[in-house]
């Protein structure tokens, strides 16, 4: 899918917040060895929201200091998508509630995601298309989760908060879409079935026949329709649910580990599900220089993958000048928590009050 | 509160939306309709001003028995926080530690949920503040 | 301020008041009619006799989901006929109606005049009793944001800390003092001495006061008589004159006062209430003044003149306001001690001035006292209100 016109990123910021546990504190709770877990998954920590956060409060951040970086004023967003598998209600838009917070409100269209891990990237899609189509001039692109693994679950060592806001337009531009696709099939891997607080999943069948065939597919897809190939890139972000599937994915398409490591963010803030790829995206573009080639893959369950060809414009290094957070310095605010403020926060425990 | 009592006020709890008064230059948050310094002069002279989010903090106390809607956060800092344009107002300091906060320290708005309904009902959402060099 | 002309005296010939505690087997009307019952025996009048009824109460909407009680403690008084009237302002709700009885008969409208107070706030759990207090902040600006009540006197002690210097010990001090006079007064939820340890000792509430730099929840009622000065003489006993009153108002939150550690409601009120009674700080010699928090006396004590700003922390620690030391600061127990049924407070502290005037006071009695200044704010400092009385001949 080529865009008809100019397209790409005027803007983007992630925000992830600061509270982390380790996954030796998850593991001492359920008796299994937390740090041999934390190893194999390849994660040292991961984040957890304060009980006041969630997928609204962190879009807001992200989507505030998107708007600082592309420097645009509220009244000129026309559309905000916002992807997310834990959105805080199943029926009441979290967009409307972003629009509104950031004074985008009422001239715009809005409306949620929810594609598993991709529903961010099916955002930028959108936006891309409303944009190259000459339908809107600006449109905000935003992926964020809380995720929730059940107590004692795997996904209790992985799933993680966190979220990256783009704000897609055709003028002055840091980073141009130059190409997408997609891939999409019917593979039950993981699911959460309505008024369910806690995932299911299909176990090891979420690795071989869900992320790595949706991923190498749609990535290789990329690559013979742009007649491309992995060392054409200066950086590449695949989905990470985890340390271990990126690399090994990458590692199987033939793209190093020195491509995919400024945006592999899973080892210190676990899997931030919507939130991951944009905001492993949003890590790369802080260290991009003009000129540098991204190519990106996400991956929701359910199933499916979108890519990206990227490239960075001259006007990236505007961002170099700018006040507002990069990743790093957002992620390096970190506090660690026990297992039992984890609870707590993740209301795991409730006071049984209203 | 009331949804409709909660929702007259988004503007104000998302945004900072407060009031200038177009006679004497002064900023109040939350809006007022007459200035108290200017009275009659200031009628129909309020327009609307937005924060920018920023200030100081005046004085503040760490909560150690919250309203029971505040029970998961507790304990948490309440502080009385001077914006820029000279307004105050009373918000919850997050991502912060009691022991570094003091009167002076640069805070910033940052929106969060302020509680909820129920568990079925409505959630709240509104500025809260950080340190500003979190 | 209007200088205010032809006004009669008035006095004050009979007061009642409750128990004051965990008060289970007694409803509001119970505690209204007891206190109101108490008075006019106390004044040798009967309930026929009675011209007007006014009723400080805080928040019987909230507190048993009854409004209206005006009329209801009227007709369980057996006093239905009798014209009744509700008078609310956060914590201040007794003084209040004091005040609006006092213009009443001053004015001539009425000559017998029943003013009580009550509150019954234990038939709701202690969080929900504490919640109900909140109300009287700002609902909208203040407490949805997770400021509680606590919380906002709290904000006002670490104001007072790190403008004046004043210190938790100091705060201590005040709860040692008052449980100190508590202990001599029968009616007190508290009739016990403590210690500065304990106080400061115990959990936090809101840094930097702990539980026991705040007052209980209480159940009680308090009523006076009034009428006008020249028909006291017919009554038993030296009645009490009501010399003046002053009211005194600010922004209703905390935030919005540019010192935090003043409260300009009370400097207002004391300001008018001094002038209207021709008398200075100096000339008082004893005062209940409103102490939903340790802070709140030193603040009080302060800000009705007594001490200069800043300077309450220090002459409380010193002393200075102990029973019959340089002026005797909440001889009853204050709120702290003898408790707080907050729409009864303001009669609280009438009744016990006027003990101390007609020296009824027993143990905790202030040597000849000549004036005597009664102080009740509402919420937290958005009204305020001071009576100045003595003992009349």
């Amino acid at each position: 899918m080529k865009p008809k016109d100019d397209v790409g990123i005027k803007g983007y910021a992630g925000y992830v917040p600061k509270y982390r546990i380790a996954p030796k504190e998850v593991g001492d709770v359920w008796g299994k060895d937390g740090e041999l877990m934390g190893r194999s998954l390849r994660i040292n920590s991961k984040s957890v929201p304060s009980p006041d956060e969630d997928v609204v409060t962190i879009s807001t951040q992200a989507a505030k200091w998107a708007m600082e970086r592309a420097e645009i004023d509220s009244d000129e967003i026309d559309a905000i998508y916002v992807g997310s598998e834990s959105h805080p209600y199943a029926v009441k838009p979290t967009a409307t509630i972003v629009a509104a917070s950031l004074a985008a409100s009422p001239n715009l269209t809005a409306a949620d995601y929810e594609f598993a891990c991709k529903a961010g990237t099916a955002a930028f899609q959108t936006c891309m298309g409303l944009v190259s189509s000459g339908m809107i001039e600006n449109g905000m692109a935003i992926g964020a989760d809380t995720s929730q693994g059940a107590p004692g679950d795997a996904l209790e060592f992985s799933a993680a908060a966190g979220g990256a806001a783009y704000l897609i337009g055709s003028e002055n531009i840091l980073a141009r879409f130059n190409y997408t696709c997609s891939y999409t099939t019917d593979t039950p891997d993981f699911w959460r079935r309505e008024g369910e607080k806690y995932p299911q999943h299909g176990g090891r069948f979420t690795g071989k026949p869900a992320y790595f065939k949706h991923i190498t597919n749609c990535t290789n897809k990329l690559l013979k329709e742009t007649g491309k190939e992995p060392g054409d890139y200066d950086y590449a972000v695949f989905h990470q649910p985890n340390g271990k599937f990126p690399m090994k994915a990458a590692k199987k398409m033939g793209f190093s580990k020195e491509q995919i490591e400024p945006g592999l963010l899973v080892t210190r803030i676990g899997n931030t599900y919507s939130g991951a790829v944009p905001l492993g995206l949003a890590a790369t573009l802080d260290q991009a220089e003009p000129g540098d080639k991204i190519l990106v893959t996400s991956y929701g369950s359910g199933a499916g993958s979108d890519s990206f060809d990227i490239v960075v414009t001259d006007n990236i290094e505007k961002v170099k000048e700018q006040s507002v957070p990069k990743i790093e310095e957002v992620i390096s605010k970190e506090e660690f928590i026990s297992y039992a403020k984890y609870a707590k926060f993740r209301e795991k425990i409730h006071d049984g009050g209203a | 509160m009331p949804i409709p009592r909660f929702w007259r006020e988004i503007k104000q709890r998302y945004k900072g939306i407060g009031s200038r008064c177009e006679n004497c230059g002064k900023i109040y948050f939350p809006p007022r309709k007459i200035c108290p310094e200017c009275r009659r002069e200031s009628f129909q002279k309020m327009e609307e001003y937005e924060l920018e989010g920023k200030g100081e903090v005046v004085t503040y106390t760490k909560i150690n028995e919250p309203h029971p809607e505040f029970e998961m956060l507790s304990p948490y800092i309440m502080a009385i926080v001077e914006t820029e344009e000279g307004a105050r107002l009373t918000g919850h300091l997050v991502d912060a530690d009691i022991e570094d906060v003091e009167p002076g320290m640069k805070v910033e708005a940052t929106m969060r949920k302020l509680g909820e309904e129920s568990r079925d009902g409505l959630i709240y959402y509104g500025y809260k503040f950080w340190p500003l060099d979190r | 301020m209007t200088e205010v002309h032809n006004l009669r005296d008035v006095a004050i010939i009979g007061i009642g008041e409750t128990q004051i505690g965990e008060l289970w087997d007694k409803s509001l009307r119970e505690l209204g009619i007891e206190a109101g019952l108490k008075a006019l025996k106390y004044a040798g009048l009967h309930g026929d006799e009675v011209e007007k009824l006014y009723v400080g109460n805080m928040s019987a909407g909230k507190l048993i989901n009854q409004e209206h009680v005006a009329p209801l403690i009227a007709d369980y008084a057996g006093i239905s006929e009798v014209p009744s009237t509700r008078i609310e302002s956060g914590s201040a709700s007794g003084g209040m109606a004091l005040a609006e009885g006092y213009k009443a008969v001053a004015s001539g409208m009425e000559d017998i005049v029943v003013v009580g107070g009550a509150e019954k706030m234990t038939d709701v759990g202690e969080q929900e009793a504490k919640d109900i207090l909140s109300s009287t902040a700002d609902q909208e600006w203040e407490t949805v944001f997770g400021a509680t009540f606590d919380s906002l006197y709290a904000m006002m002690a670490r104001y007072h800390m790190d403008n004046h210097g004043t210190t938790k010990d100091q705060l201590a001090q005040v709860a040692v003092k008052n449980h100190a006079n508590a202990a001599k007064n029968p009616n007190a939820q508290y009739p016990r001495e403590t210690s500065k340890k304990f106080v400061k000792n115990a959990p936090m509430v809101a840094d930097p006061l702990g539980m026991f730099d705040c007052a209980p929840i209480s159940d009680g009622g308090a009523a006076v008589v009034l009428c006008p000065a020249e028909r006291a003489d017919s009554f038993d006993g030296d009645p009490v004159e009501i010399v003046s009153l002053g009211q005194g108002g600010d922004h209703m939150a905390v935030h919005e006062r540019r010192d935090i550690g003043t409260m300009k409601a009370t400097e207002r009120a004391a300001k008018k209430a001094y002038k209207r009674a021709s008398v200075k700080p100096q000339d008082i010699d004893f005062a209940e003044v409103h102490d939903n928090y340790t802070i709140t006396e030193i603040m009080a004590i302060e800000d009705l003149g007594f001490f200069e700003k800043g300077e309450g922390g220090r002459a409380t620690e010193e002393g200075k306001t102990e029973l019959n030391s340089d002026i005797s600061i909440n001889t009853s127990g204050g709120l702290k001690a003898k408790g707080r049924p907050v729409g009864a407070v303001g009669l609280n502290q009438a009744v016990e001035a006027v003990l101390q005037l007609r020296g009824e006071a027993g143990e905790r009695q202030v040597d000849q006292p000549g004036y005597g200044l009664i102080h009740n704010i509402g919420g937290t400092g958005a009204s305020a209100i001071v009576h100045i009385l003595r003992r009349w001949s």
